[in-house]
């Protein structure tokens, strides 16, 4: 659903920043750290980095941060005084792709799930996205195999896609996204004629969705394919904390002798740790469950429970897995077996 | 490469071993671990310059021990790790064949520690000059200097442990860092938790790295961790005159000590 | 505006260090009281991250003091020692932590004196450096 198209000029990206700062807001933006592309708080808009596929980690630690408080506590004589973590700052965050922008549906599927998460659904609230559409993709790329594509509007407040004069043609998509128009009308134009796909990347559908589903809980006991598949896994956790649609989380309670907070941080089912019992048993003991675990919550359980994929098929785990697991090529491999 | 393969089709025909844990063709122009076992498979290996990964670090995992005896394509880094490995007996004489691969490419076949040893000697383990001047950057910033490109580093880190997971001498089935009763070290990966993550790393891989590099490569969001590594084992070297992986039966140097080790640091 | 006081941790052992501070105490000798003891069985007990974690806790400054050489109670428990600490001064260094606020001695059984004048001028030089804001610092830091 688009409420109305507008051309923003490639120079007015810094005076919006401006006006959104103004706002209270603060801007998330991709920004380089050596050869990597992380969303900061940007205070220019010529600090982002220029030209990128996808950024090392995914926009989700804006309403799903790696490290966040849930609470703090304070013993004060006999009482204990609790304290909340007080509003998250509203937040935009700027040149995300849409497969991120479509990755907070499915966090929000979870974290809404039988129980509110009112933390994460206030971050949720405060959070809006301007994202840019993909000129280029690369071969890890497969979001139009899991129901997206280069230029979705899926999750994104605004959509802009690059247009031959360097512009963005703007696609002023939810409540939010026009809230955000309003702020700064006069640089919003009127959007020339121009059709966007022209200017989006081509990826292909890589594997047929519909078989692969179908074939996961049939596979689900083929452990000669698990193995087979994982073998070369080191069992870290980096496909699960560069995905923007994992949403697992550990609770840690760190305190001192009279205070103390309760942490919420990410964490990998690809750990050993991950299931492991305080007896000892492990359910999941070896690396090639683990695995298992990670393909058929993605793409098994999730679709399921949620009517959700757990995957946007943004490609980074498979680019940042220091072996090499490439998920892409491992779902092929099953949706394609006879 | 030919010879490579022809050597590996030998190994797994004669039974000599179960599985040739090699470089073969990954996504792209990436190359990954490949477990050959069977003599047909053999020409999916690939020994190149895109071949850095420490495939050693396979072989103290429990589902790669199932698959038999292995033999592993073994750049110098790799050959290290295995003496390394076997001098805190992890590895047994003849349990592992190296096929060594010298850095002009050349293979040779050696079963024996003793036959890695004498291949190693032949090659010095020397810090390369471009090293020793990262480092010696490093060392002249000022100790401010040095905490705000630490901090800014580590402010990265997501704690994946892919450091951990990729390191060949990480072989630990419980690493500190999951010890909770107590919890040496926070599990977040908040500037506190990282801080303690990364000096424990570099302490308990001290005479023990052997300067692979894979902990970097893993790493998903670009910590030149490598750099405490070297800064440790040069540490070692100039201290106590130990290097690591260069023996199948050698001290660790901080299980050890002698009367005349510095003190001028203490009172 | 009172000075600033700096806590100062101790890990000490307790055949040779602990002793001494005893016998400073029983000779009357007075030193600053910033310092809290911690007592181990031997310096080789004494793990770099306990160290760590005295600076997470809020120290200022951490002293580590122990058996001379060749008189540890476990033979070789100060030697091991050591070439740990070397180690770890040069990691810490490496990573740009202070390491002026951290402080080594072998101070025996007999060194009572010794000990009230290892404390007091440590005392001074961390006292001199203020708090240690590295850390304190660090305490919040990356969580949202």
């Amino acid at each position: 659903m688009i409420i109305e198209k507008k051309l923003l000029k490639q120079d007015s990206v810094e005076k919006l920043f401006a006006k959104l700062k103004a706002d209270g807001r603060r801007i998330l933006a991709p920004k380089a750290q050596g050869d990597e592309i992380f969303f900061e708080q940007v205070a220019s808009a010529s600090e982002m980095a220029k030209d990128y596929i996808q950024t090392t980690l995914s926009p989700k630690g804006a309403v799903f941060p790696r490290v966040e408080a849930l609470f703090r506590y304070q013993m004060e004589g006999k009482d204990v005084k609790i304290e909340n973590n007080s509003e998250p700052q509203p937040t935009v965050i700027f040149g995300l792709r849409p497969c991120d922008a479509a990755s907070f549906a499915i966090l929000n599927s979870v974290f809404s799930w039988d129980y509110q998460d009112s933390q994460f659904k206030s971050r949720l609230a405060q959070t809006a996205a301007i994202t840019v559409s993909c000129s280029r993709a690369d071969e890890y790329c497969f979001c139009t195999s899991v129901g997206g594509s280069p230029g979705d509007t899926k999750g994104s407040d605004i959509l802009l896609t690059r247009i031959g004069s360097g512009d963005y043609l703007a696609e002023i998509l939810t409540e939010k996204g026009k809230a955000m128009v309003t702020l700064a009308p006069e640089l919003f134009a009127e959007a020339p004629s121009e059709d966007k796909e022209k200017y989006l990347a081509k990826v292909p559908v890589k594997f047929d969705l519909k078989k692969l589903t179908e074939k996961l809980p049939e596979a689900f006991n083929n452990n000669e394919l698990w193995m087979e598949q994982s073998l070369r896994c080191l069992g870290c956790g980096a496909c699960a904390f560069v995905c923007p649609a994992c949403v697992c989380f550990d609770i840690q309670d760190e305190s001192k002798r009279e205070s103390g907070v309760r942490l919420r941080c990410w964490d990998s089912c690809g750990f050993s740790l991950f299931t492991a019992h305080t007896s000892g048993h492990n359910p999941r003991p070896v690396q090639s469950q683990r695995w298992r675990q990670r393909v058929m919550h993605k793409f098994s359980y999730f679709n399921d429970r949620q009517k959700y994929l757990g995957c946007v098929g943004c490609g980074r785990c498979s680019r940042k897995c220091p072996a090499d697991m490439n998920l892409l090529e491992h779902l092929k491999a099953i949706a394609e077996a006879r | 490469m030919e010879e490579l393969r022809k050597k590996a089709r030998e190994l797994l025909t004669s039974g000599a071993v179960k599985v040739i844990i090699g470089y073969g063709p990954g996504s792209g122009k990436r190359v990954r671990a490949v477990f050959v076992r069977k003599p047909e498979q053999a020409d999916l290996l690939i020994c190149d310059d895109r071949c850095l990964q420490n495939l050693a670090v396979y072989l103290t995992k429990p589902e790669v021990k199932a698959l038999g005896k292995a033999a592993v394509v073994a750049r110098l880094p790799t050959l290290r790790a295995i003496l390394q490995l076997a001098a805190e007996n992890q590895l047994t004489d003849g349990q592992v064949v190296a096929l060594g691969i010298s850095p002009e490419g050349k293979m040779t076949e050696l079963s024996q520690f003793k036959a890695i040893e004498e291949f190693l000697a032949g090659f010095s383990f020397e810090l390369s000059a471009e090293e020793k001047a990262t480092l010696e950057k490093l060392d002249q910033m000022t100790p401010e200097q040095r905490w705000q490109f630490w901090q800014e580093q580590f402010a990265k880190c997501v704690r994946c442990y892919g450091c951990r997971a990729s390191c060949p001498l990480c072989y630990c089935e419980k690493c500190l860092a999951e010890c909770n009763q107590p919890q040496w070290i926070p599990a977040a990966s908040h500037q506190i938790g990282n801080l303690d993550w990364h000096i424990i790393r570099a302490m308990h891989l001290a005479n023990r790295c052997v300067n692979c590099g894979d902990c970097s490569r893993a790493c998903p969001v670009g910590i030149p961790l490598h750099l405490l590594n070297q800064k440790l084992a040069e540490e070692v070297f100039k201290q106590f005159g130990a290097r690591s992986g260069m023996k199948a039966a050698q001290e660790y140097a901080l299980c050890n000590w002698k009367l005349e080790d510095r003190e001028n640091f203490i009172k | 505006m009172s000075e600033f006081e700096p806590k100062i941790v101790a890990f000490v052992c307790n055949w040779c260090t602990y002793a001494g501070a005893d016998l400073t105490g029983t000779s009357r000798i007075k030193y600053a009281s910033n310092v809290r003891m911690i007592r181990l069985p031997c310096t080789g007990r004494i793990d770099f991250m306990l160290l760590l974690k005295a600076f997470e806790q809020g120290a200022d400054g951490i002293i580590v003091s122990g058996c001379h050489p060749n008189d540890c109670h476990y033979t070789a428990g100060n030697f091991h020692a050591r070439r740990r600490w070397m180690m770890f001064r040069s990691l810490l260094d490496f990573l740009g932590i202070d390491t002026r606020r951290i402080h080594f001695a072998w101070v025996s059984a007999a060194e009572g004196a010794k000990w009230a004048e290892f404390v007091n001028s440590v005392t001074d030089q961390v006292r001199k450096l203020g708090p240690n804001e590295q850390y304190q610092k660090l305490s919040q830091a990356g969580v949202e």
